[in-house]
């Protein structure tokens, strides 16, 4: 588990901040090299701006991720902040669907910790006779909150709830994200997988998820899983007419060009499994 | 023309200021929202409308918070809310240029009031001719209903000599 050596009977979050503060670096990191493969792919099909706004967005989210605001926040409302900063600051259909993806992914995260922190056996030190750190003021400050931490610490720390089957239910927590914020995509995009948007990435790699976690597979495997329904996915869209978004003007000239939506979406999936903290040495992708 | 009232009773403060449309009943007024890419391309059109039916009232939002083309959530909220308030409770259409405009749309309207969200439609037509035809009606003295219907249907209005309605 990724937080060191947590109390018996405690479960770890599925997604800790640390690992979500990671993928968002890493997918600042991703896209920011990748802007002119992405502004290339929009250009083709689109209005060539993607890999910028993108890039501008999560640049953004970058600037203020060590902020002393964002340093308290536990993985959900990380997310959720994230999803807010991308909405205001990418622009165009992109910010509103990565943003709107985020804030229910978030909010999902949220509302998993707070079910699984409702006590069931008599609560787990939870840290705060430590040394003094950052006392988060305030309403409303729960389990999930900073109480006593140091700088370096995780603000989600360990929950109190009772013994579980850790690593199937971080996978299920993570496919009850992943599914919201396609959901979330689908609902607001008016998209369905075919139409050549990101959800020709996302949904696949969704179904490998679940998939995964049907056959019991621990989370490294699970992404792993995800990562190449995504990479497929991402290919897949090649031939496809778009029915959606500016491609869709072009009708059948958007055919035989991947869809630049699709492409910045497998980039944040393989941000995401290159960032898992579990990941064994021999999974790691290539240049990591 | 707007013709602006001010009405005194003897000994009382003067009531409230009352703007009476020429065509209007009770001074209904729906105003519209114009929401699209281009921050240019919404001031030319509040030009033309205010020309063809001047005193209806107008919001605009266009371009990215940064200024660049592109949408707003936050910038059409706020439209929805100036036009809102300037047509006084009788509500108010909003017109798109493309689809991603809609987004930002509903974002909005998510942020808004059920109170807000209950005098605004949103019009699939299209935004040029939809935003002349809509504040025509409107200033006739439309409902709110009446002027989405003459947005939606300023797609099929023939153009082209030669094109007759049916």
């Amino acid at each position: 588990m990724e937080c060191g050596s947590l109390p018996a009977g405690v479960r770890a979050r599925a997604m800790s901040a640390t690992w979500a503060r990671a993928w968002l670096r890493a997918s600042a990191a991703a896209v920011a090299e990748q802007r002119a493969w992405l502004t290339d792919l929009d250009a083709a099909i689109g209005d060539g701006d993607h890999g910028i706004n993108l890039d501008r967005g999560l640049r953004r989210v970058l600037e203020a991720l060590d902020g002393a605001e964002t340093l308290v926040l536990p993985t959900g409302d990380l997310l959720e902040w994230a999803g807010r900063v991308i909405m205001g600051s990418v622009g165009g259909a992109s910010g509103a669907l990565y943003g709107r993806a985020l804030q229910r992914a978030g909010g999902t995260l949220r509302a998993e910790a707070a079910a699984a922190a409702e006590p069931r056996d008599p609560p787990a030190p939870d840290g705060t006779s430590a040394p003094a750190g950052v006392q988060r003021a305030g309403p409303g400050r729960g389990p999930g909150d900073v109480v006593g931490r140091g700088p370096g610490d995780d603000p989600d720390g360990p929950s109190s709830s009772g013994p579980r089957n850790g690593a199937g239910d971080r996978v299920r927590v993570l496919v009850l994200a992943f599914d919201a914020a396609v959901e979330a995509i689908g609902a607001l995009g008016r998209a369905s997988p075919g139409d050549k948007t990101m959800l020709d990435v996302l949904v696949p790699a969704s179904l490998a998820l679940r998939r995964s976690m049907s056959e019991g597979d621990d989370v490294p495997a699970a992404l792993s899983q995800a990562l190449g329904a995504a990479a497929l996915g991402l290919e897949a869209t090649r031939p496809l007419v778009a029915r959606r978004g500016r491609a869709s003007y072009l009708g059948e000239r958007s055919a035989g060009h991947l869809d630049p939506g699709a492409a910045s979406s497998l980039l944040l999936v393989r941000a995401l499994v290159s960032t898992c903290p579990d990941l064994p040495r021999d999974r790691r992708l290539p240049g990591d | 023309m707007l013709i602006q009232l001010v009405v005194y009773e003897a000994g009382s403060a003067p009531r409230d200021v009352v703007t009476r449309h020429p065509g209007g009943l009770g001074g209904t007024v729906v105003g519209l929202v114009l929401v699209a890419h281009s921050p240019e391309l919404v001031r030319g059109l509040r030009a033309m409308v205010a020309q063809a039916a001047p005193g209806v009232p107008v919001g605009l939002a266009a371009g990215s918070a940064h200024g660049r083309l592109g949408t707003s959530a936050p910038r059409v909220l706020e439209a929805l809310q100036e036009t809102l308030a300037a047509s006084r409770g009788d509500g108010a259409v909003v017109l798109v240029d493309l689809g991603s405009a809609t987004m930002a749309v509903e974002i909005a309207l998510e942020e808004a009031t059920e109170a807000e969200r209950r005098l605004t439609r949103l019009s699939g037509g299209p935004i040029v001719e939809g935003a002349i035809l809509a504040a025509v009606e409107a200033a006739a003295g439309a409902g709110l209903d009446g002027v989405l219907a003459a947005a939606d249907g300023a797609a099929v209005v023939p153009k082209l000599p030669g094109d007759e309605r049916g």
